[in-house]
Formats: C-alpha cells, structure tokens, sequence
C-alpha cells in the first residue's frame, strides 16, 4: 500500500488533474479509500504547486490513474527536493530568526542554539526519511510564535492561521495562541485599544480562514465534507501503538472495546481540557512571552496524551516549542527531544532508518551536551525548580534532593532507551505478544511524557511572580 | 554527572570533529557504490579462498588483483572478519554479490581503517605551530588544517561513496610527512617503504623521499652557505635507509619471488595497455591536449584542410573513449609520457638537492613530484589530485601564498570528481558538501591570512566562480537541450578541460614560488 510519499504524489496528481470541487469528494476519479486528501485546502495547494514542476519535468509523475505507485530514482530526488525547498524557505529562516531575537546570549551561543534545534533528529527523519512536510506547518507556527513574541500580533496570527490551515493538528496550538492574545488585550484594557486589538484580531483570523478557504465556502456541503476528511470522529479513540494515555492504559483495560463511542469523545475531551486549564488560565491573566512558550509546549503535550486519534508524529508539535526553551532548560530539553526521538523507534524501524536515527540521535546529543554544557546544568535553579521547591521545603523540609533525583533519572531513563533499542533491533518478539517490543516502546515515552507534563505545569505556575519577589529580596 | 560533563565540555576538539566526520561516513552508508565494491568484493574472495600462489593469477572476474602484496594481505586480514558478516561474498564465483551485510561490512571496514588516517592528522598538527594564530579556537592553524584533513570532500566521496581504501593509505603518507618533519627520518624511510607496498601509485612521490633522505639525512651537515659538504656523508645512514627499503621490499615480494612469479605481479601491477586517458578525461594536460586535437580537426573539416575519410569516425561524435587516436596533432606514447613526466619533476627535484629546506622544501617536491604526474602521467584517474591536494593543506596553513593556490587545487581537484558521482540521489550530496567544505576552506584561510594581501586577484576569482554555473549548465540545463542525444560527452569535456587549466595553473603558481624562494642556510621557523 506504499505509504506517506505515495499519497503526497497522490495528492499531487489529484489536484493537478480535477477541478477543485472534487478534491475532497468520492468519485470514479478519486477514490477516497487510496489516500484521499485529509489535510486543510493550503497543503492542496501546495500540492498543486509542486505537481506544476513535475508536469514541466515528467508529466508521467503525475499522469491520472497510471501514475499509481510510480517510483523512479529522478522522482524520488524531486520529492526530497520539495521537501529541501519547503524546509529552506520557511522553516530554517524562521530557526535562524528565533535564534537572533533571544536575549541575554552571546552571537556563539545564537549559532550553537540554531545548530542544536536544526538537529533535532525527529523532524529530519519524519520529514526527509518517512516523507511528509511537518516543516511547513511547524515554520508557519514558528513565525507566529515570532511574530506575536515581538509584538507583531497581526502579522503572527496570520502565520499561525496559515498553519492551522495546512495541518489541522496545529490545532493542538492554538489554545495558548488564543490566551495568550486574550491576555494582551485585557492588559491593555478592555475599554480601549485592548477591544480595537481584539477586532484586529479576529478580523486577521477570520480573513485569512475565508483566503485559504475561499473555493469551498461556496456550498455549505463542500465546507462540510472537507470537514470531515479533516476531523475523522468515526475512527476510534486511537490507532496503531501511540505513546498516549489510551494506548497505555488499554495494555491494562481495552477501552476502546468497553466504552460506547460518544463517550469515548466526552472523556479524551475531559481530560484534555482540564490538563491544559491551569496554564492557559495563568497565561491569560499574566501573558508573558516566557510563559507563552511553556504553555505552548504543556498545552501540546495535553492534546498529545489525551487526545482523540492521534498519531505518533504528532510528538512534533510537542518537540517545537521544546526546542525554543532550549536555552532556558537545556537539560530537562535536551532529555524530552531524546525522549520524543526514541518514542517513533517502531514507525522509524518500519522504514528501515536505524541508521540515520542512531546518527542524527548522537550528533544531536553531542552538539547539545557541548553548546549547553547540559550537565552543569542540573541544579534546582537551572531547572527551574527553585521556587517549587522552596514551596515544598515549607512542608517537607528534607527534600533536598530534587536535582539527585532528576540526575538518576536521566541516567535510567537514557539506559532504558538504548536497552529497548537494542532489544528491539536484535530479537523476536515471542509468538503470543507479536507487537510486545511497540507497545513496551509506548508505554515507557508515555511515562516519560507524563513525567514532562508534571514538570512543565510545575514551572508555568511556580513562574515569575515568586520569581520577581526572589529578585526584589535579592 | 559532573565528570562526563567535563568530558564533553572540556573540548577536545579533535575527538569532536573525529567523530562528527565518523557520524557522516555513516550515513553515507547506502549511498552509491561504484565498480570499486565489487572490485574489492572479489579481492576479499580471492585472498580468502585460494592460496597464495593462485593470488595473482586468478581472473574468474575481470577484477583482477593489481594492488602490491602488502595490500592483498590486508584484503586476506579483513576476510576473516568479513566471514562473520556474510560467508557468501568470499565466494570467488560469487560476481557482483552485494548483500545488505556485505555492503555493511565493506563500509564499516573504510569507516574504521579511516583511524589510521585521524592519527595521522593528529600527528601533523603537532608540526604545525601556531605563533601566527588568534585565541580564538577557529582561528587556530591546528584547527583549520584538522577540518581540512579530516573532513576533505575528495577523500570522503572517494572513500565513502565511491568506494575505495585510500582513507588509511593517505594515513600511511601523511604521518611518514609527519614523521620526517619530527626528524624521525628511520621510521619516516620505514612507512613510506610499506606504503609503496600497500599501493604503487605512490611511487610517483618516491623522487622526492629518495632526494631528500639522501641530501638532508644522510649527508649531516651543510656548509654555511647552504651547500652540499662532501664529506659528511654518513655511509651508517645510507646503509640503514637502504637495509629498511630491502627487508620492507623483501618481506612483501619475497613470496612471489620464491614462486618464480615476480613477472606476473609485475604485469599485473603496471598493465600498459590501457590508453592515455581514462574513460573520463582526468583533468591533466593530456585532457587539454586532446581537446585541442579534437578542436583543431573540427577546425580543418569545416575549412576543408582535412580529408573526411581519412579522420577514424568514432573520434568525432563519440564519447570520450580510452584508446584516442590523434588526428591533427602527434599521438602520445607511454614513453612520450615518461619523459614529459621526469622533465617535469627535474626542476623540483634539483631544487631540492641544491637549495634543501628542510621538511618544508621537501614537502613542496612531493606536491610538484604528485603534481607533475597528475599533469603528464600515463592513463591517469582523476582521483590521483588527492595525491596533491591532502600534502597541500599543510603547506597552506602556513604562508598566503601557498593557501592560495591550495584553495585553487582544491576547489578545481574536488569539482572534477563530480562526474564520478553521476547517480540522481548523489547529486544534493555532493552539491551539498562540496559547497561545505569550499565556503568553510575560502573563508578559514582568508581569517588566518586577513593581514596579507588578499588571496585571489580577479582571474582567479572568476575562475572559481565559473564553477557555479559550469555546473548548473552540466546537470541542469543540458540533459534539457537537444544536444544530450547528439553530443553526449560535452560536459565531461567541458568539466575536464575547465578544470585542467585550473590545475595547471596551480601548478605552475607552485613552481614559480618554489623556484623563486631564496635559499636559505638555516631552515626558517615560520
């Protein structure tokens, strides 16, 4: 059934060749069933864009219905070509640009930080191995983040609209997006140019919504269809092995067989929710860009644990705001990319990238250990701890530890990793548990996951305000 | 925690950059492989299964073994290990066997004999002093020379992707260099010896290790004004040097001798009967000189000068192939060649025995030696300007001027390995890197040399800035144009003879500087 790379040549030939009105129906043309467009109109037409080259170059690439499964070595460099242009044009300018705005670092430090967060393993072996343009999606909700940083919040709710228009799972960031531009606006008062700041802002939302989709807002039946290849709420609660709450919990409980399917949507929806509460209320009421950033990584990771139907390669939304508090933690970081890399080994071994994982994972690792000195930085107020623990010390004044401990950890953790690796890559599974090494693979990034969450709520609401009064007394 | 992170922070930055070139060769792993895999396949076979008198008698597969006997062992030491990886590729019969652990095994064996050759740099950085460097850890000559040395493009495409041993050969010469600058003259004569052993190409260098051992090792002393003083000639030296070459020579022909097979190896090793160039034009003078040729009887066909049935058709429209007739000007002997070639190096070789410098001067003869040879050789392959290109970056580190016409050399020798890699996944690959390692090698050395004039004056500019769009035009616009199917050879033409005159250039540049320096008594510490 080929996968990633043959639905985007799919898509290419799809949009090339039907009038836009068909893209996202069923007919003789376009059979759903084989890889029907089920992404928001902006990757159609960055589809169409791509498969205008590949008329000029080979029209066999993309010839309707004789093209299926077509693989040459000249087609297979133009595919990697799309996705080296799509990277360079928006997602690397958009690293560097990050990179120059941070404060308080030397011009040394910028590159080092570009460097480790151009490494990031996962994005290189999802986009360029298994084939997809997460970069394009993750560039859009950079530049956003830039954008509405830097006080520029028109033009970085355009992007992040953008990128919500080309992936839907980008979705999973607009919460903070949404608070954090509430937030500004109360700030600045409600009665003033707070209220006129709102308009301008829901009026770049809403504009940029009807630009992307302007050829489907003609029939209410179009706008839904493309809905619903978009939001498929018929599947199940999870598919496949995910390093989700579901998928772990269902080792022990099958609910996805006990549960009717409507509740199934109430409780993910729940628990979602409530995870991701506390740090939108704090960053609505104290927006800061600092506290902009952990929510966006805290928000994301709540979507991702306790979601409905998502898929591994959705830890990427989680893995981008990482990256740009790299400076600010770089162990607890550099740990939680390590994680995310090691938590898609069961998607990465199916496309044979054992070796380019194992590479990129050490290169990323070295380059991070060297530029951040990652493990000087592991006392409690490197890792950010110190007014929780302060807090704590109130009650339970022997818990000192807390550094030691998240030492050990690491420590066990990283082991467990290679250990699972290593196991995964050399032997069998036994004949009754055929999928034992997958799940064992999830069920342990799950733990981890879970550990992260804990710790970035923790920093987002021990943040600041106890920290300004630590700068005050001192 | 704290320990491993001083380890890591700590820098030592040569295992950095060991190891990040190391993590490159491996993912170069899948990339293409030339007939050279196969070639190496079947020595591995060859050295496994039969004894050593069948070694160079052996033609099951074309490839036959034309490497020296130190190099067949070491095909037989990394059979027993392939033995574990895959016993079907020791299979003689096994032609063009390639399994995913045979291929496995053969690049891992590249990627770990490349250990020779990091000790190697390693040790030519110690001869390198850094007086004229900066605080600053980039701008450090011992730095710059370790990028340049490990993470050369020529070496890795050759190496990693082609296929071929010349990481841990390249090793053997760079620290016999090392060696002779450390005046450890014994073990430099010692390695050299082996490596001649290991791969005869070499013997187009040995001129320059004979004359100096001679001039500067085994007469001691100098008169003051720089002249040969007869009578400290050291017959002690000359006797070790001499007992070193034969017990090394012995030990490697010895066995052949006592077959009575030493004519066959001999054959084997030195095949005269491939033509003066290569399928692909190596881009030395004969490239120039064939071109000319081909230029010259287009010229006189248009204006009637020629007779058209007297012209072999094949020369006019076909590729470039091996055996090429001259139709205008005179065809080229092998003997023709040699000569051309001893010519070349006189200058060089007698500069370095009336005018020695010490390790610096003979480190120039070697380059002019490997140069020359390139230029004038007999069926040269364009992968021999490594043979130039890796002594050069020591040279370079260390006067303006010789970082000048190393970044010339460079730039044009790595731009004309391109055709070696024709595949379309190759082609961002080398683009890629060779982009890499020419902003990184340009911009280094015009850092360390800031306070001299500038490197390059405007020929030379545009020159290296024409490689830009030579290429373009050669992968890009011509397999679009009508002339792919007519002329189908015109950008190997077109790459081998633009980067002939670079070469050529370079190395009359180098000859210039080496004739012009003034002699000096003492050897000037830079």
């Amino acid at each position: 059934m080929f996968g990633d790379y043959e639905a985007q040549r799919h898509w290419q030939e799809i949009t090339f060749n039907l009038p836009i009105k068909q893209w996202y129906f069923n007919s003789s043309d376009n059979n759903l069933q084989y890889w029907g467009l089920d992404y928001p109109p902006l990757t159609a037409y960055h589809s169409l864009l791509c498969a205008y080259v590949a008329k000029f170059i080979n029209p066999d690439w993309i010839a309707l219905h004789t093209s299926r499964g077509y693989e040459s070595q000249a087609h297979k460099l133009f595919m990697r070509t799309t996705v080296l242009i799509a990277d360079l044009l928006i997602y690397i300018p958009a690293v560097v640009l990050y990179c120059c705005c941070l404060k308080e670092i030397s011009t040394k430090k910028k590159v080092a930080n570009a460097l480790c967060i151009l490494l990031y393993p996962g994005l290189i072996l999802i986009d360029y191995g298994h084939f997809q343009y997460n970069s394009v999606s993750l560039g859009f909700a950079l530049w956003g983040v830039l954008g509405v940083s830097c006080d520029w919040d028109l033009l970085g709710s355009l992007a992040f609209c953008l990128a919500i228009n080309y992936k839907q799972m980008e979705l999973y960031h607009s919460l903070p997006f949404f608070c954090f531009l509430l937030g500004k606006c109360f700030k600045k008062g409600l009665k003033g140019k707070g209220f006129v700041l709102l308009i301008k802002l829901a009026c770049t939302v809403v504009a940029s919504f009807i630009l992307c989709w302007l050829p489907f807002c003609t029939e209410r039946e179009q706008t839904l269809q493309v809905l619903r290849r978009l939001f498929p709420v018929d599947r199940g609660l999870f598919e496949d092995k995910v390093a989700n709450i579901w998928c772990s919990f269902s080792i022990f409980l099958k609910i996805k067989d006990i549960l009717p399917h409507h509740f199934q949507i109430i409780i993910s929806f729940c628990f979602t929710f409530l995870s991701l509460l506390p740090a939108c209320v704090k960053l609505t009421l104290q927006p800061s860009s600092k506290g902009f950033r952990f929510t966006l990584v805290s928000c994301a990771l709540s979507f991702f644990l306790f979601s409905f139907q998502v898929h591994e390669k959705s830890i990427l939304l989680v893995s981008l705001p990482v990256c740009l508090v790299l400076s600010e933690i770089p162990f607890m970081s550099t740990w939680f990319l390590l994680v995310s890399t090691f938590s898609m080994l069961p998607l990465l071994l199916k496309d044979e990238l054992l070796m380019p994982l194992v590479v990129t994972t050490i290169a990323f690792f070295i380059a991070c250990a060297t530029s951040f000195s990652i493990f000087e930085k592991t006392s409690e107020e490197e890792l950010q701890l110190k007014s929780f623990s302060l807090s704590v010390r109130k009650y339970l004044p022997c818990f000192t530890f807390l550094s030691r401990i998240i030492q050990y950890l690491f420590l066990i953790s990283v082991i467990t990793m290679v250990l699972l690796t290593l196991i995964t890559v050399t032997l069998d599974p036994p004949q009754k548990l055929p999928d034992l090494f997958s799940v064992l693979v999830c069920f342990v990034s799950c733990l981890h996951f879970l550990f992260f969450l804990v710790y970035f709520n923790i920093i987002i609401m021990w943040d600041s305000k106890s920290g300004r009064n630590q700068k005050k007394i001192n | 925690m704290a320990a491993l992170g001083i380890a890591m922070g700590g820098g030592n930055w040569f295992s950095a950059l060991a190891l990040g070139v190391t993590l490159l060769k491996c993912l170069l792993i899948p990339t293409y492989h030339s007939t050279d895999f196969e070639v190496h396949r079947n020595w591995l076979a060859i050295t496994h299964s039969l004894p050593v008198s069948q070694w160079y008698y052996e033609a099951t597969s074309e490839w036959t073994l034309d490497y020296p006997p130190f190099f067949a062992w070491f095909e037989y030491a990394l059979s027993h290990v392939a033995k574990y990886f895959d016993q079907e590729m020791l299979n003689v019969r096994n032609l063009n066997y390639s399994s995913s652990r045979t291929l496995l095994f053969q690049r891992f064996s590249v990627i770990f004999t490349d250990a020779l050759f990091v000790y190697a740099v390693h040790e030519c950085c110690k001869c390198i002093d850094g007086k004229k460097a900066g605080k600053e850890l980039t701008e450090k000559p011992k730095f710059i020379l370790s990028v340049l040395l490990l993470w050369n493009f020529g070496l890795l495409i050759v190496d990693h992707i082609h296929f071929q041993y010349n990481g841990f050969l390249f090793g053997l010469m760079l620290l016999s260099i090392a060696r002779l600058f450390q005046k450890r003259h014994m073990e430099g004569a010692f390695l050299f010896a082996v490596l001649l052993h290991f791969k005869h190409i070499y013997l187009y260098v040995a001129p320059a290790y004979g004359v100096y051992l001679l001039r500067s090792y085994c007469f001691t002393a100098n008169k003051p004004d720089g002249s040969i003083r007869w009578n400290s000639f050291s017959f002690v030296r000359v006797i070790s040097l001499g007992l070193i070459v034969f017990l090394v020579s012995a030990l490697s022909l010895g066995p052949f001798l006592a077959l009575n097979q030493l004519p066959q190896v001999l054959s084997r090793l030195f095949p005269f009967k491939r033509g003066l160039c290569h399928a692909y034009w190596a881009p030395n003078f004969w490239a120039l000189y064939n071109a000319l040729d081909k230029v010259l009887s287009i010229i006189g066909l248009e204006l009637k000068l020629l007779d058209p049935n007297k012209i072999p058709k094949a020369s006019m429209t076909s590729g470039l192939v091996q055996q090429f007739q001259h139709t205008v000007l005179p065809s080229v002997t092998p003997l023709a060649t040699l000569i051309c070639t001893l010519i070349a190096i006189l200058p060089s070789v007698f500069c370095l025995w009336f005018k020695p410098q010490g390790p610096r001067g003979f480190l120039r003869c070697l380059i002019l030696c490997a140069l020359s040879s390139f230029l004038f050789g007999w069926h040269v392959h364009e992968k021999a300007i490594l043979l130039a290109v890796l002594p050069m970056s020591l040279l370079s580190v260390g006067k303006a001027g010789d970082a000048s016409i190393f970044l010339i050399l460079t730039t044009t020798g790595h731009y004309s390995l391109f055709p070696l890699l024709f595949t379309a996944p190759e082609l961002p690959t080398k683009i890629l890197l060779m982009l890499l390692f020419t902003t990184y090698s340009i911009s280094s050395l015009r850092t360390l040399f800031r306070k001299e004039k500038p490197l390059f004056n405007w020929l030379e500019t545009f020159y290296l800035l024409g490689l830009g769009p030579l290429e373009v035009f050669c992968e890009f616009v011509f397999p679009f144009t009508s002339w792919k199917l007519k002329y189908p050879f015109i950008p190997l033409l077109l790459t081998s003879v633009y980067c002939a005159a670079g070469i050529t250039y370079a190395w009359f540049k180098l000859y210039v500087s080496v004739l012009s320096d003034p002699p000096s008594s003492k050897t000037k510490k830079q």
